[in-house]
């Protein structure tokens, strides 16, 4: 079984490669690049506030893109094709499929985080000339980066199990953009009363908590993050990621290809 | 595994995660308490925000209200004497929207009250009031709210008939704004003029915790205004009967100086305490009392709208 999503997963990053998804890395190093030169002459103080703040926005910027935008092509563009007939055709199960086309992106979003990772370090240190202890928290923030990766991976994923691709695409950056105002709808529901409280308090629990695992500026000034936080957090990706994709997978398993 | 069997298997592990995912966010909730509004002290200026809202700083005006509320009553609920995010929250607010009226009145109202009702800073709520005016110079309520906000607040009726009679300029006014600027005008007799600015917030708001605030101040100085009034009754009665304080409210109805047995406005009675003087039955009842409280005990103050636990 594992041998099964094993190679569903890495060709799907093979098809992500070839269809040059990792160009986008260019892009990420030209705009580092511009940026670490032109805030290091025109303003005062800031330039690693501003570095932090640009390259991790972007990291999280361009890998939520990609999460959703091949993420919601993953199961369609098989059938479009009719792959996905050949596929199911060998001894391999529909939420097989699914799980190793997760695996497979998240596989593809790692690797690209890590390359985009190391220009920004490299644009940091061009930045700073040194390295500062505070700067182990970045690493943290881009860890928590990919974890939201996972999810937006996962719920692209189930959207595209039942919907089309369009639609898929629309419902899962909505669910993003929501996910990252999730502490602020929770806010509004302890205010709220009655069937608004009810009704904001289920919704802040169904839609992912992305606001928890954005820590950006927190790390841009240098702030610490604490383990339970880390710990936490990795548990609850985790957890909403796997409730998605056998939710995806359940879907799936009972949709008429025909 | 036959297809039931898998459709079992992932139900279970969708329904087993989905509710763990829910007990895990509780906790994580629980360790970035008020994180999201921590992060104002990371923006550096409001102005930079509404640039990187692409247009859309109406709705991120929204949130930041909502946040600044919600800020508000958290700290309230705790009692706490420091609302150091207040300013800044209802700064970004009104930058992102400076029509944005409510932030306006009812940011000042939380920037004034004196803790822990509030940030106790009628400074910064005239600073954030003037602006408001700048910006929607035809609001004759804001107007008001900066002479409420100088006479109760700062004690300056010379600056509190200068806002009144400002908004008394402003097209549709309401025609209470001259009355005001003129009882402003006028020495003395503060506690009339503090009666005035309370019947005229009652009238003109439509919020329910603004008129149930105002009911309380009114009630407060109605208790202020009976004691001074039954003071004066008790000195009459001690200086016709040899220095001889009146024992129960009998003796000055059967002097003649009270019909009946007299009531606060929660409709008490009021307790006659040895040495002549005059209590409450209940103080926490009547917020904002200056006067009729017992010996040791400070003003009582309502648990304010806005705070939930």
């Amino acid at each position: 079984m594992s041998q099964r999503i094993a190679a569903i997963a890495f060709n799907t990053y093979r098809e992500a490669v070839r269809d040059r998804v990792l160009y986008n890395l260019i892009v990420f190093a030209l705009l580092l690049v511009g940026a670490s030169l032109l805030f290091g002459q025109i303003s005062i103080g800031i330039e690693r506030i501003v570095l932090v703040n640009l390259g991790l926005s972007s990291i999280s910027i361009f890998g939520v893109v990609i999460a959703i935008f091949i993420g919601i092509g993953l199961v369609s563009k098989e059938i479009d094709k009719r792959t996905l007939y050949t596929v199911l055709a060998r001894p391999v199960r529909r939420w097989e499929f699914i799980v190793g086309k997760f695996f497979g992106l998240v596989g593809t979003l790692a690797v690209n985080t890590f390359f985009m990772s190391v220009g920004f370090f490299l644009a940091l240190l061009y930045l700073k000339h040194a390295f500062e202890a505070a700067d182990a928290f970045l690493v943290v923030a881009i860890y928590f980066i990919v974890l939201q990766f996972v999810i937006v991976t996962a719920t692209a994923l189930l959207f595209s199990s039942f919907s089309s691709p369009l639609l898929s695409a629309i419902f899962a950056f909505a669910l993003f953009v929501t996910g990252s105002f999730s502490e602020d709808l929770q806010a509004f529901a302890a205010m709220a009363h009655g069937p608004t409280h009810w009704f904001a308090t289920v919704a802040s629990y169904l839609i992912p908590n992305i606001s928890a695992l954005n820590v950006i500026s927190m790390v841009a000034h240098g702030n610490a993050i604490s383990g339970a936080l880390v710990w936490h957090n990795s548990l609850y990706a985790l957890l909403y990621a796997v409730a998605a994709v056998a939710g995806a997978g359940l879907i799936f398993e009972h949709r008429n290809l025909k | 595994m036959k297809r039931k069997q898998v459709t079992a298997a992932l139900a279970v592990v969708l329904i087993a995660c989905f509710t763990a995912s829910i007990i895990v966010r509780r906790r994580v909730d629980q360790i970035r308490s008020q994180a999201t509004l921590r992060e104002v002290l990371y923006i550096p200026s409001p102005r930079a925000l509404r640039a990187m809202s692409l247009g859309y700083n109406g709705l991120l005006a929204d949130i930041y209200w909502t946040r600044a509320v919600q800020y508000f009553g958290g700290k309230h609920h705790q009692g706490s004497m420091q609302y150091e995010l207040l300013a800044p929250l209802l700064d970004i607010t009104t930058t992102l929207d400076p029509h944005l009226l409510a932030a306006y009145e009812f940011g000042s109202v939380f920037l004034t009250q004196k803790p822990p009702e509030g940030a106790g800073d009628p400074d910064r709520a005239i600073q954030l009031v003037e602006r408001g005016i700048r910006d929607n110079p035809d609001q004759w309520r804001l107007y008001y709210d900066l002479g409420f906000i100088n006479y109760i607040d700062k004690h300056d009726p010379k600056a509190a008939a200068e806002a009144f009679e400002r908004g008394a300029k402003v097209p549709n006014a309401h025609p209470f704004l001259k009355v005001l600027a003129a009882a402003m005008a006028q020495q003395g007799g503060e506690r009339q003029k503090a009666k005035l600015l309370w019947e005229m917030t009652y009238q003109t708001t439509e919020d329910k915790d603004i008129k149930d605030n105002a009911l309380k101040h009114l009630a407060a100085l109605k208790v202020d205004d009976d004691i001074d009034h039954l003071d004066d009754i008790i000195a009459d009665y001690r200086s016709k009967h040899g220095g001889e304080n009146p024992a129960t409210w009998h003796d000055l109805i059967a002097a003649g100086y009270l019909r009946g047995i007299p009531g606060d406005p929660t409709g008490r009675p009021y307790k006659l305490m040895p040495g002549g003087r005059i209590e409450v039955e209940n103080p926490k009842s009547l917020p904002f009392i200056q006067r009729g409280l017992p010996p040791g005990m400070e003003t009582p103050h309502p648990v304010m709208p806005y705070t939930k636990s």
